[in-house]
């Protein structure tokens, strides 16, 4: 019996086991915002007394509370969706150039198929954008332990790590053998203003520091654990990464695979001799062409999927088509679609508007779901935080058309506030409606600053909704419970009338809530 | 009915909508194969989906399994907690594959509080799997901290359902 064997595993989902395996590497601070699939990554960090762990109220604030955290000399993490990372996008691109004092990892959850999202993007090209390394693990057995490697990569190249995951890496589970915690070195904080102070000329010299760095990365690629050949005939080999690797596994279980753990920079020379190794080379990876293209780039001949395959998530049975080149035939399943849950607050309120006849302009979250029928009564959805800004917007485009922004309790404060202060400064008239249901629902139910309680569940200062957006600079604001929906459509023709800036929230906590 | 052996690795998929307990009762039988010394994956959706919407949870035990998603016509088994969505997945059991619905109308039936149904149903899967009564009560007792002996207790139940029915459909 091997020494893996004897270990305590666990029937672990790949945010499970990078939650455990952060622990293990000693991690001491982390911060999120909740997002499928990312959402179970700071749930199970919170369990572990060691770290100190937050929802954030925004994805930029986590990621500027857990880089801080990483400079001031503990271990820390941030973890997000896809999505989330575009609104950390200002803090992370800097955040290469000045580097780490304690090692950072920065998670971000990919939804390929889009289970639970607005959008495909593919988090891989943001790796080169940044100019950051990139691990992605296949499975969760990895995912516990790359991260662990991760912080130890940030440590050794001075650098925040991007770790990359995708719904079938976060939500898989399978059996992880887990270790026990090593507590990392604090690390004092200085002030090196040359690293820490971007005025343009310290980024200037810093710009220089991130090139070396990635030359010497690359050079480390070369060796790394994390991508791993799996030898076989030199009949056909593939190179892939991540749950796609799973999928090329069950058609041919004993084909040569060099399976990449770190996606950038890539190990060009392994990458060489492996495709020198097989005489026919398949790419199969999810998504966009991110392998494809730097393969291209290195003149390296092999075949990838052809391009209809770059929409959707990749599924085991694909493998067989992908090999031969052949286009995507199946459409996405019929599937019975989500709907608003008996007796859900949000009813009341869709079940009002709609009877006015305007254009509602949504956000991101439960209420969503009141674009589908039977209220059909949501008309646009495009971020966090939209449902306050996009609705300005369509009322300076099309005057005299009436619109109504909806948005939620969780999303007001994640990125509603700014959008306020917005319209009240450029005086912008109208009327927005906050769907309280103190929590964020969507996500499963976690707390935010307007529910009063922490990520570990301690009371804190709580944020009354009301007060901010009066001192925004709001005309009117309103409080109601949208249960008395007589009242709700009364207060809604009289201030939509009035033609002032004018919010209501509609306060009734969600029936999920425990 | 099932004629097929079922096969290594082990491929139940299971599905329902939103708030019926997919997700537990796919928890509960990878719990039980991985204490019974299987390599266990499985797949899940959270998230929107989980509002009403079709819920799916894809389970795969055996010495060694790589994918955690089942590929359409491979699974011995499908554990349909919805009529609907049994319509919507059937494609993916095998010829010959177990195909548990029929046994939401007896769960309905002899199971309290309809709370109860997905433990009822894992009580008759249990009947058909390689695994031990005691890993699936431990498995149950891991995942179920609330009301454990009465979902105990719709577990043999359902237990003995699966039973008799797999001895009828032996002779």
């Amino acid at each position: 019996m091997n020494k893996i064997e004897k270990k305590q595993q666990f029937l672990y989902s790949g945010n499970e086991a990078l939650a455990r395996g952060a622990w293990e590497a000693g991690l001491r601070v982390a911060a999120a915002y909740p997002g499928t699939p990312s959402t179970e990554i700071l749930e199970n960090i919170a369990t572990y007394t060691e770290i100190d762990a937050q929802w954030s109220v925004n994805e930029k604030v986590a990621y500027e509370v857990a880089y801080g955290a990483a400079i001031g000399g503990a271990r820390s993490l941030y973890a997000s969706k896809h999505v989330g990372l575009n609104v950390a996008m200002d803090p992370f691109m800097t955040s290469v150039y000045m580097g780490i004092n304690a090692g950072f990892v920065a998670v971000v959850c990919d939804d390929p198929g889009l289970h639970s999202s607005q959008n495909e993007q593919d988090t891989r090209w943001v790796s080169i954008f940044g100019k950051a390394p990139l691990i992605e693990p296949a499975d969760a057995a990895e995912a516990h332990w790359f991260i662990q490697e991760a912080f130890v990569l940030s440590e050794r190249f001075d650098t925040p790590v991007l770790f990359r995951m995708t719904t079938r890496t976060a939500h898989a589970k399978q059996n992880v053998p887990v270790g026990e915690r090593t507590e990392a070195q604090t690390r004092p904080l200085v002030r090196d203003m040359a690293k820490y102070v971007m005025v343009p000329k310290n980024a200037y010299m810093r710009h220089i520091k991130v090139e070396e760095r990635l030359v010497a990365l690359a050079r480390f690629a070369e060796t790394a654990r994390f991508n791993q050949v799996q030898k076989g005939p030199a009949k056909l080999g593939f190179i892939t990464s991540g749950v796609s690797h799973a999928y090329v596994r069950d058609h041919y279980p004993d084909a040569a695979i060099l399976k990449l753990g770190m996606l950038y920079p890539l190990c060009e020379k392994k990458i060489r001799a492996f495709a020198k190794s097989v005489r026919e080379l398949v790419v199969v990876e999810e998504l966009d062409p991110f392998l494809e293209t730097q393969l291209n780039a290195l003149k390296i001949k092999f075949r990838a999927k052809h391009p209809s395959y770059r929409i959707g998530e990749l599924r085991p049975e694909y493998i067989p088509a992908i090999v031969t080149g052949k286009k995507k035939t199946d459409a996405p399943a019929a599937v019975r679609k989500p709907s608003l849950c008996a007796g859900c607050p949000h009813h009341f309120v869709f079940h009002a508007l709609k009877k006015f006849n305007a254009f509602i302009a949504g956000d991101i979250g439960c209420y969503t779901l009141g674009a589908l029928p039977p209220y059909s009564a949501l008309h646009s959805c495009i971020c966090m935080g939209g449902g306050i800004t996009f609705p300005e917007g369509l009322r300076r485009g099309a005057p005299g058309q009436s619109v109504i922004g909806v948005i939620g309790d969780s999303t007001f404060v994640h990125s509603g506030i700014t959008g306020l202060i917005n319209a009240a400064y450029n005086k912008s008239k109208g009327l927005l409606i906050i769907m309280d249901n103190a929590i964020t629902a969507m996500t499963g139910g976690q707390e935010h600053p307007g529910t009063g309680k922490t990520l570990k569940g301690e009371d804190t200062k709580l944020l009354r909704i009301e007060d901010i957006c009066a001192v925004c600079g709001a005309d009117t604001v309103d409080v109601i419970d949208p249960c008395k929906h007589r009242e709700l459509e009364e207060l809604v023709e009289k201030r939509l009338k009035e033609g002032l800036l004018s919010v209501i929230i509609t306060r009734h906590p969600c029936i999920l809530k425990k | 009915m099932h004629t097929e052996k079922i096969t290594s690795p082990t491929n139940i998929l299971f599905c329902g909508i939103g708030g019926q307990g997919v997700l537990k009762a796919s928890e509960i039988c990878g719990i039980a194969a991985m204490l019974s010394g299987f390599q266990v994956r499985k797949s899940e959706v959270h998230g929107m989906s989980q509002r009403g919407g079709s819920v799916d949870s894809h389970l795969r035990f055996g010495k060694t399994v790589h994918s955690p998603l089942i590929m359409p016509g491979k699974a011995d088994i499908l554990v349909s907690f919805h009529a609907e969505e049994t319509e919507r997945l059937k494609h993916f059991l095998k010829k010959g594959g177990l195909d548990l619905t029929l046994f939401i109308d007896r769960a309905v039936q002899k199971v309290p509080d309809k709370r109860f149904v997905n433990t009822f149903i894992m009580g008759v899967l249990s009947a058909f799997l390689p695994l031990s009564t005691a890993v699936w009560l431990a498995a149950l007792a891991q995942v179920f901290t609330r009301a454990q002996s009465e979902n105990q207790e719709a577990f043999l139940n359902g237990l003995h359902e699966g039973k008799s029915h797999d001895i009828q459909r032996k002779n």
